[in-house]
């Protein structure tokens, strides 16, 4: 087991390089850092040593990839390719554009973050699952049809609307909760139970309907009708044997996201101003912010390839037939 | 007289492509039983064929907006030259709704401005009241006691127009239906009727009936009066949130078209080949597939505007500009998207690869290029067909998104997302300007409705391991 994730983590390496070669292309080679000092510095009336200065600042004034001016390691090391690169493999995040350490902002903003993504994790998943499995029950009813066409309208509302909608009504019309904010202490909770009713309100549409779609494969099965002959209560069928031979697709789908959880919604952190690492990321691509957007893409990839590898452990779990090796 | 100079843009171009495409796979659908056949049971799904028909004139607003001219501005401006307007069929098809600016906000079929304002009444005073609007309900002399009536007046009008519409496009179904069948037109139209006609034309022509009435309304109102309102500098809503089908629409299907040639050609070489090909594609996709795919188009997009701030002046004109952003923006979410496409067509390929009828091909020495174009290729369209069909809902939920968090399109295209964007703080005024919001709401909630049931339909007929479990 132990080695099995020892090989997984390494090959993770050679893929977390690659993402980190395509950023690094788009950030400095299809824009040269002369381009983003100048954006920086506004368009017109930039001198060339302001331009010179930005760079100098934030160690953009090496070269790319291979500085001929050093001698032995240096010349590898004191490039752009390594400092801004190859340092976040060490999670030497380093300063941001405007100056400020982005893994003190990183480990400031992740707890707001989950203190959102976390709730409407489990809700949701409780819900869709409980939601999929009544309906799966009832396949072949009205009650049936008419379920999988609210779950098709409520998945054709964007994401915009329900959280607008969720404003207006619950924020400005009811004015039972804030309509943006966040505070730390017993306060917070009135402050995500919007975002967090939005967001599961607006995944509960997808989620029942993709649950719904497994369960009905799953009962297709040949035990099931091995269940059901043996005398068991539909609702024995559903409960014990389809949701536990269920869990392994569920698995697929819920484990990868754990991780990237710590990442939040950045949509739902922007417009409810919660102080957590999406509306890090939504500021960073505001202001322009280049070594921020870097680092989350770094991070995310990271945690992307992280739930990979728990998605594959737990399977174990799940399922004594598999085997890792 | 004014001279009238078509103007391709860039993804008008790609645009053409993509429906002669779409006419191409169409005729050739038609020549193949394998394809007609799954296609013939979406026809029959009633759900289904409406929301092709709805669909259906989405495509055809965009298509009519996509005829872009430019008109010389002899006429009404003056001078020498062509005028920068870039205008569609579809702008001078909707005129009135073009021309008819206001100032500022106006509530839907409101003759008064939103706002109060200074008001010079005939004996030279001032007065704080609201001040009629340029165009909505000036034909009313006393708007209070007149615009309901007249309102109703046209509202039947509209539906008389509505019904007449429909009622011609049912007789004209009916005539060549029963002459087809050779039989009475009577029995034809009761078949209908009852749903026991070949194809659902129940449905279908319900949905014509709801579309007509609708489009039989705007035709009398639409002149008259703002329907959908007027937004921040005066423009009519319902015009925008017309002009915003094509934005969406290019981005839902475009951005397919960017993608399809690398996650088809990418996931059959990789799967057929395998070996250190297979290894090197499969590498290229996981990683671009690890960076979550927000931030990757994030990245992408800052980059973009970096490029285009940078080059600013090689773009003619603003549209030039905007629509050049569009395209980049189809790219860039194109190449985030095609890996789970690639993946998918790898698994098949590596099946497909072992399946006698290609062994026995390879055996009879047909060259590796055409056994994946001829034998290959043709088992995996399906996967394709399904796939186009259900990213094209998802790509018009992203454009909103995307442009919310300003990565999307151009601020000065017309699109649902910045509509949405610029109503939203609007909410907090008294009263509320919902106007925007609910346009933008009810045009992109049709949109994608229909296209998720179209693709359900489509997924139901070509996928043979759903076909038996529903």
């Amino acid at each position: 087991m132990s080695a099995y994730i020892a090989r997984r983590v390494l090959y993770a390496l050679p893929i977390l390089l690659g993402v980190n070669v395509i950023t690094f292309f788009l950030f400095f080679v299809v824009n040269s850092p002369d381009d983003m000092a100048r954006l920086h510095l506004g368009n017109k009336h930039v001198t060339a040593q302001a331009v010179e200065n930005w760079k100098a600042e934030r160690g953009y004034d090496k070269p790319l990839l291979w500085n001929a001016e050093q001698h032995g390691v240096q010349r590898v090391t004191d490039t752009i390719f390594y400092r801004n690169t190859v340092k976040l493999f060490l999670f030497k995040f380093g300063q941001s554009d405007s100056g400020r350490d982005i893994a003190f902002d990183i480990s400031q903003r992740m707890v707001p973050s989950l203190v959102v993504t976390l709730p409407v994790f489990v809700l949701e998943l409780l819900l869709t699952i409980t939601l999929a499995l009544s309906i799966a029950l009832l396949r072949g009813t009205y009650f049936d049809t008419w379920a999988v066409i609210v779950c098709v309208a409520m998945m054709s509302i964007s994401l915009l609307f329900y959280i607008i909608g969720g404003q207006f009504l619950m924020g400005k019309l009811l004015r039972l909760v804030p309509i943006s904010g966040f505070d730390g202490g017993s306060a917070v909770v009135k402050f995500i139970a919007l975002p967090v009713l939005v967001s599961v309100v607006a995944g509960l549409g997808f989620g029942t309907r993709w649950y719904r779609t497994l369960f009905l494969e799953e009962i297709q099965r040949d035990y099931v009708r091995t269940a059901r002959a043996k005398g068991l209560s539909e609702r024995g069928v559903l409960f014990k044997h389809v949701l536990r031979n269920a869990l392994i697709p569920i698995l697929t789908g819920v484990v990868v996201i754990l991780p990237t959880l710590f990442i939040g919604n950045l949509i739902i952190e922007a417009f409810f101003g919660i102080p957590g690492l999406g509306s890090y990321t939504i500021e960073a691509i505001q202001s322009q912010d280049f070594a921020i957007v870097r680092a989350m893409v770094f991070l995310g990839s990271l945690l992307y390839i992280a739930g990979l590898i728990l998605t594959d452990i737990s399977y174990t779990l799940a399922d004594p037939r598999v085997r890792l090796t | 007289m004014s001279g009238i100079e078509p103007v391709l843009l860039k993804t008008d171009v790609l645009f053409f492509v993509l429906i002669a495409a779409m006419v191409a796979y169409g005729s050739y659908a038609r020549r193949h039983e394998h394809l007609r056949a799954p296609w013939r049971q979406v026809a029959r799904q009633p759900l289904g064929m409406a929301a092709a028909v709805v669909l259906a004139i989405y495509l055809a607003i965009a298509f009519l907006d996509s005829l872009h001219f430019r008109a010389s501005a002899s006429a009404p401006h003056g001078g020498a030259g062509y005028s920068h307007d870039l205008n569609s069929v579809f702008d001078v098809l909707v005129t009135p709704l073009r021309d008819s600016v206001e100032r500022t906000y106006s509530a839907p079929f409101a003759a008064e401005a939103y706002a109060k304002e200074i008001v010079e009444l005939a004996d030279g005073s001032n007065s704080r009241a609201y001040p009629r609007l340029e165009h909505g309900g000036v034909h009313l002399r006393d708007p209070a006691s007149e615009r309901g009536p007249d309102i109703a007046a046209r509202l039947i009008g509209g539906i008389l127009l509505g019904l007449a519409l429909a009622s011609a496009l049912a007789a004209l179904v009916v005539a060549v239906c029963a002459r087809r069948a050779r039989m009475p037109w009577q029995a034809v139209a009761l078949g209908m009727l009852r749903g026991e006609s070949p194809l659902p034309w129940r449905a279908i022509l319900g949905t014509v009936l709801a579309i007509s009435l609708l489009f039989g309304c705007a035709v009398e109102l639409a002149p008259y009066y703002h329907v959908f309102g007027t937004d921040q500098v005066g423009n009519d809503v319902l015009y925008q949130a017309l002009k915003s089908i094509r934005t969406g629409l290019l981005i839902g299907t475009l951005t397919t078209l960017v993608m399809l040639p690398f996650a088809v050609v990418l996931g059959l070489v990789a799967g057929y080949f395998g070996g250190w090909v297979d290894d090197v594609i499969q590498y290229l996709y996981t990683t671009l597939s690890s960076i979550p795919g927000v931030l990757l188009v994030a990245a992408a997009a800052l980059m973009l505007e970096v490029y285009m701030s940078r080059h600013a002046d090689a773009y003619g004109s603003l549209a030039a500009r905007a629509d050049l952003r569009l395209l980049a923006l189809c790219i860039i979410l194109g190449v985030t998207t095609w890996t789970g496409l690639c993946r998918y067509l790898r698994g098949e390929a590596l099946k497909l690869r072992a399946v006698d009828f290609i062994e026995a091909a390879r055996a009879f020495g047909v060259s590796n290029g055409k056994i994946l174009a001829r034998h290959i290729l043709p088992n995996i369209m399906h996967i394709v067909m399904i796939s186009i069909v259900l990213d094209f809902s998802g790509l018009v939920l992203a454009e909103a998104v995307l442009t919310y968090i300003d990565i999307g399109v151009d601020p000065s295209m017309e699109s649902w997302g910045n509509m949405i964007n610029g109503a939203r703080l609007e909410l907090a005024r008294e009263p509320v300007v919902w106007w925007s919001l609910g346009a933008a709401f009810v045009l992109m909630f049709a949109l994608v409705l229909a296209a998720n049931i179209f693709a359900d339909a489509v997924r139901d007929a070509f996928d043979p391991r759903l076909r038996d479990l529903e």
